[in-house]
């Protein structure tokens, strides 16, 4: 695509989508949000950046090693949380001896989780576009 | 009895999306309709569980000053989120297999599909009784 | 330690998770072979740690992020649960410790340490679902192990690309069963409020007769029996178990339908069973009894006509569930007594089978025929003779687990139907001996003299192999232990039944 406006427009907006999606993220504590919906509106950002300037683009800001690492990595930070609890002597997932009164605790643990989960969403959403944007349909006949 | 009928019109959507999906899985032979027919069944399911969290005029379950405000159940929601995603990777899947098996079939049509195995099992055959 | 055995019905299910992730992550496929093989021999140690701690306290309750059970996720491991977690455990370690060989000439090079990633991530679905006593959260792990498990069959597509397609059957059939049995829990939590298994046999019978639970444990049942493959609804069973890579049919064949028929028998004793009395669910195991029946001929005589090796496997795999869900369906403490010591006794023979006829088809890379490549047996005496023991065990041979399992199948069937049932059952081992024969006589007696291909042992394959030939007449000599936890998972699956 070659349009001069959208890709002002998707520079402009780029780094707000990102924003937005860091306050979903932060908010879910005390509001609707969270890690699924800030993963989500995340990657969205990086999809909008692939179709106006092209997939290879967006690879080199966000890299497919990377992509994979980052998605890995979320996914393991969940877990770990829940082992570091399980350390501490409690049940897997408590976050009670996570901060230094309970309540400070439960606040960590849901915050690093969700950011764990946020990674994740965001990185398998870029992932699976990524498998799928360079794929051209051949010569096939379907009803 | 009309009201008996129509009182509940949001599970008759459900369920008649869940069947229209069901359908569609069942009887088309296009791989790639199946999965989007599997979306729409699995769509309805998570309709299904928001339509009995809701309560008519209750809001999200924030706590506030005012105690007697009455608020929607949260836990279907949450349960759908999870299922919504388990949803997705289903689809994405599918459409992953999709792309390998036209890749290696040339076509992502079921008839097709078993017309190429066919005749890649007789040639197997026939290259048996050549030896 | 103490640490450890506070949180064992946990640890078994993330430790395969939390191995799953590293693993995917490492660049070499030698050390994610031995990541894998490491998770493993751990999951069983902790196995076997729950063991002796469910033999001396009966049930382990355990509190997810310390939320009490009605609200928060509990997981419980009792009698009937270790049975299924031993068997995964015992299976994943012996696969997945010759997995490594298979895998580098099955699977393409740069999707193997991914293929051990999913391999982990199917044992943690598993054993998630096994533990669970959530009804929505064992919706999740159902998803996570099948998932994973279609990626794996998949995985089968260097050699042959028809594996893409059964994966792809397996996805939607097994994506329609798992939505059925979302949409029956859902039903259930509208009228009770609840997704504890425990509280939910306790608010159904308070309802009294209620549509909604009667369409609910239909969803249910129905949803279940898909993942289960029960007659007939197996039919992405034969292409799936054939076409995946070599290790990832041993494992499914020995795990994941046991797994549903463990969730089947969960669901229709543990959550239903308070309500037997209302809902008359006794008339129902008739259709039970019935589709068993329907499956241990079917099976069989597809098995019969089936050239391939392992799809006969496959085939017959289907009749044996035939054969558990026989059990199940008496309702009697004998009958599920008799489907637990099948379950498990199906499964090493199973894993026996699949791994011989594996250790056969490597060199040639591709499937063994029946009829195609002969006399491949006297070219590998000792895999040809481990084969033997767990065909003869399939059938049903004295000194073997196979003769233990029908002999309980067919006293528990006789007690409580009388003499047509048990013919039934002596009627189609009988019809099994046809296609076992004709597997040996197709590796044995056949040889084919045009034959060049250079076929050697594969060592590697002794140990596991051999462990579990070993294990298939260690208990049909000595059953005890099979027979004594089986019993007790019964007797803890009918408590609940009023």
């Amino acid at each position: 695509m070659n349009n001069l406006i959208l890709k002002v427009c998707t520079k402009v907006l780029f780094t707000p989508i990102i924003l937005f999606g860091l306050y979903v993220q932060f908010h879910g504590d005390f509001g609707p949000g969270g890690g699924f919906q800030a993963g989500v509106i995340v990657a969205a950002a990086f999809i909008l950046y692939a179709m106006v300037f092209g997939v290879d683009k967006c690879k080199i800001i966000m890299p497919t090693k990377l992509n994979f690492f980052l998605l890995v990595l979320g996914a393991f930070l969940y877990g770990f949380v829940g082992i570091v609890g399980l350390i501490l002597g409690e049940p897997y997932l408590s976050y009670d001896l996570l901060g230094s009164t309970k309540q400070s605790g439960q606040h960590i643990g849901i915050l690093l989780v969700e950011f764990g989960v946020g990674l994740t969403v965001c990185n398998v959403m870029i992932c699976l576009f990524y498998s799928f944007a360079n794929f051209k349909f051949g010569s096939n006949k379907n009803d | 009895m009309i009201n008996e009928i129509f009182g509940v019109w949001n599970y008759w959507i459900v369920f008649t999306l869940m069947m229209i999906g069901l359908y569609i899985v069942i009887s088309k032979k296009s791989l790639l309709k199946k999965v989007v027919g599997l979306a729409i069944f699995q769509t309805s399911v998570f309709l299904l569980y928001i339509t009995f969290g809701k309560i008519a005029g209750g809001t999200a379950p924030i706590i506030t000053n005012n105690s007697e405000e009455i608020y929607s159940n949260p836990l279907p929601h949450v349960l759908i989120l999870t299922a919504i995603v388990v949803g997705v990777a289903t689809t994405a899947l599918g459409l992953a297999l999709i792309v390998r098996i036209n890749k290696a079939y040339g076509s992502i049509n079921e008839d097709e599909i078993s017309a190429v195995d066919l005749v890649d099992y007789h040639e197997k055959f026939s290259e048996k009784k050549n030896k | 330690m103490d640490l450890i055995i506070k949180n064992l019905p946990i640890l078994i299910v993330i430790t395969p998770l939390m191995f799953s992730l590293i693993v995917a992550v490492l660049p070499n496929q030698r050390h994610s072979w031995f990541l894998t093989n490491l998770a493993s021999l751990l999951t069983l140690f902790f196995s076997i740690l729950l063991g002796i701690e469910v033999s001396e306290k009966n049930l382990i309750s355990y509190h997810l992020g310390n939320w009490p059970p009605p609200l928060g996720i509990e997981y419980i491991v009792d009698k009937v649960s270790i049975i299924p977690i031993f068997i995964i455990a015992v299976i994943s370690c012996l696969a997945s410790s010759f997995a490594h060989n298979f895998f580098t000439s099955e699977v393409y090079n740069n999707l193997i340490s991914k293929t051990y990633s999913l391999w982990l991530l199917t044992i943690a679905g598993l054993m998630g679902l096994v533990t669970t006593a959530d009804a929505f959260n064992l919706f999740v792990f159902l998803e996570i192990s099948s998932l994973s498990a279609v990626a794996l069959v998949a995985m089968g597509s260097k050699v042959d690309k028809k594996a893409l397609v059964a994966g792809y059957n397996y996805l939607i059939l097994g994506a329609i069963g798992a939505t059925f049995y979302v949409i029956g829990v859902g039903l259930l939590y509208g009228v009770s409020g609840t997704l504890n298994m425990s509280d939910l046999s306790q608010k159904i019978p308070e309802l009294g007769l209620n549509k909604s639970v009667i369409v609910a444990f239909t969803f249910m049942i129905l949803g279940i029996m898909v993942k289960a493959a029960i007659f007939p609804l197996h039919i992405w069973l034969p292409n799936a178990y054939a076409y995946a890579p070599s290790p990832v049919s041993i494992l499914l064949a020995a795990t994941a339908t046991k797994v549903a028929i463990y969730i089947l028998a969960r669901i229709s004793f543990t959550i239903f069973g308070t309500s037997y009395d209302i809902y008359s669910f006794e008339s129902l195991r008739y259709i039970l009894l019935f589709l068993s029946i329907c499956a241990m001929f079917a099976g069989t005589v597809m098995a019969i006509f089936e050239k391939d090796t392992k799809k006969l496997l496959a085939h017959s795999s289907v009749a044996q569930i035939g054969y558990i869900i026989l059990g199940i369906s008496l309702v009697t403490k004998a009958g599920i007594a008799s489907s637990f010591i099948h379950l498990i006794n199906h499964a090493l023979i199973k894993a026996g089978l699949f791994m011989s006829v594996v250790a056969m088809s490597f060199y040639t890379f591709k499937r063994i025929d029946a009829t195609s490549i002969s006399g491949i047996g006297r070219q590998m005496p000792i895999t040809f003779f481990a084969f033997i023991i767990c065909a003869l065990s399939l059938a049903g041979l004295p000194l073997t687990v196979g003769f233990i399992s029908k002999l309980y199948l067919i006293k528990a069937a006789y007690m409580s139907e009388g003499i047509w049932l048990p013919f039934l059952i002596l009627l189609s081992s009988a019809l099994s001996l046809v296609y076992i024969w004709k597997l040996i006589e197709g590796l044995w007696y056949d040889v084919d003299k045009n034959n060049k291909l250079k076929i050697k042992e594969l060592p590697e394959i002794y140990i596991p192999l051999l462990i579990i030939t070993f294990l298939n007449i260690y208990f049909g000599i000595d059953a005890g232990l099979i027979i004594n936890s089986s019993y007790n998972a019964a007797e803890a699956l009918l408590n609940g039944i009023k």
